[in-house]
């Protein structure tokens, strides 16, 4: 569910130049094709679709080089919000 | 008197002006006052493609910025880097917060940037005088 909700977001925003369903959740997303600028788009979308606030510190490139990436972070921020 | 370099580092980006409009169209408010800060929003006024490009612009300078502090782990919240234009229109870099606290780290002691943009494109350069003496970091 949530890697299907962050490969939407992708999709919608990443501005990918592959086929995000296809994408492994390992593959780097710098590597095919997200920029700086369009990785703030996925971030934003990110936060509606989730309904939280990327904090400061996660603001890192690493956060947004794969799905899994993304997935492991967007667990965190959405298990701390319900903790 | 004049500060002492050792050294130099150079940044450079390049965004898409309608990369920047639409996700203004798409974001409004959320993403303006998350990424610049309110002189830029100012300074960045006119039709709306020409505030896209001027945006544009200063998301390119901030990445410019970025690529020579070349943080290590987090990096700094966006409006911690500001491309400050006087009255001529002369742009410079000021830096707050973290991304100030980066640049001490580094060394960098002096910032000069340059942004230009065309229709599709804004690109900035940003030139770091850097110095290998330990700086003290409050």
């Amino acid at each position: 569910m949530t890697d299907d909700v962050i490969r939407a977001v992708l999709a919608e925003h990443g501005r990918l130049a592959v086929d995000v369903a296809a994408l492994d959740p390992d593959a780097d997303l710098y590597q095919v094709g997200l920029t700086s600028h369009a990785s703030v788009n996925v971030m934003l979308a990110l936060e509606d679709s989730f309904d939280f606030e990327f904090p400061e510190q996660m603001l890192r490139k690493r956060t947004f080089e794969s799905i899994a990436a993304i997935r492991a972070v967007v667990d965190g921020l959405t298990r701390a919000e319900v903790d | 008197m004049e500060e002492k370099h050792d050294s130099f580092r150079v940044g450079v980006d390049l965004v898409r002006v309608a990369d920047v409009a639409e996700t203004v169209a798409h974001f409004g408010d959320r993403y303006l006052r998350r990424i610049y800060t309110e002189h830029e929003l100012a300074s960045c006024t006119g039709v709306p493609e020409v505030a896209a490009a001027s945006l544009a612009a200063r998301f390119a300078a901030k990445e410019a910025v970025l690529k020579v502090l070349r943080p290590a782990g987090a990096r700094p919240d966006w409006r911690d880097i500001e491309v400050h234009r006087d009255e001529v229109g002369a742009c410079e870099i000021c830096l707050t917060s973290s991304a100030a606290r980066l640049a001490a780290e580094a060394g960098v002691t002096q910032l000069a940037v340059s942004l230009t943009h065309e229709h599709e494109l804004a690109m900035a350069v940003v030139v770091a005088a850097v110095s290998r003496r330990e700086v003290r970091v409050a």
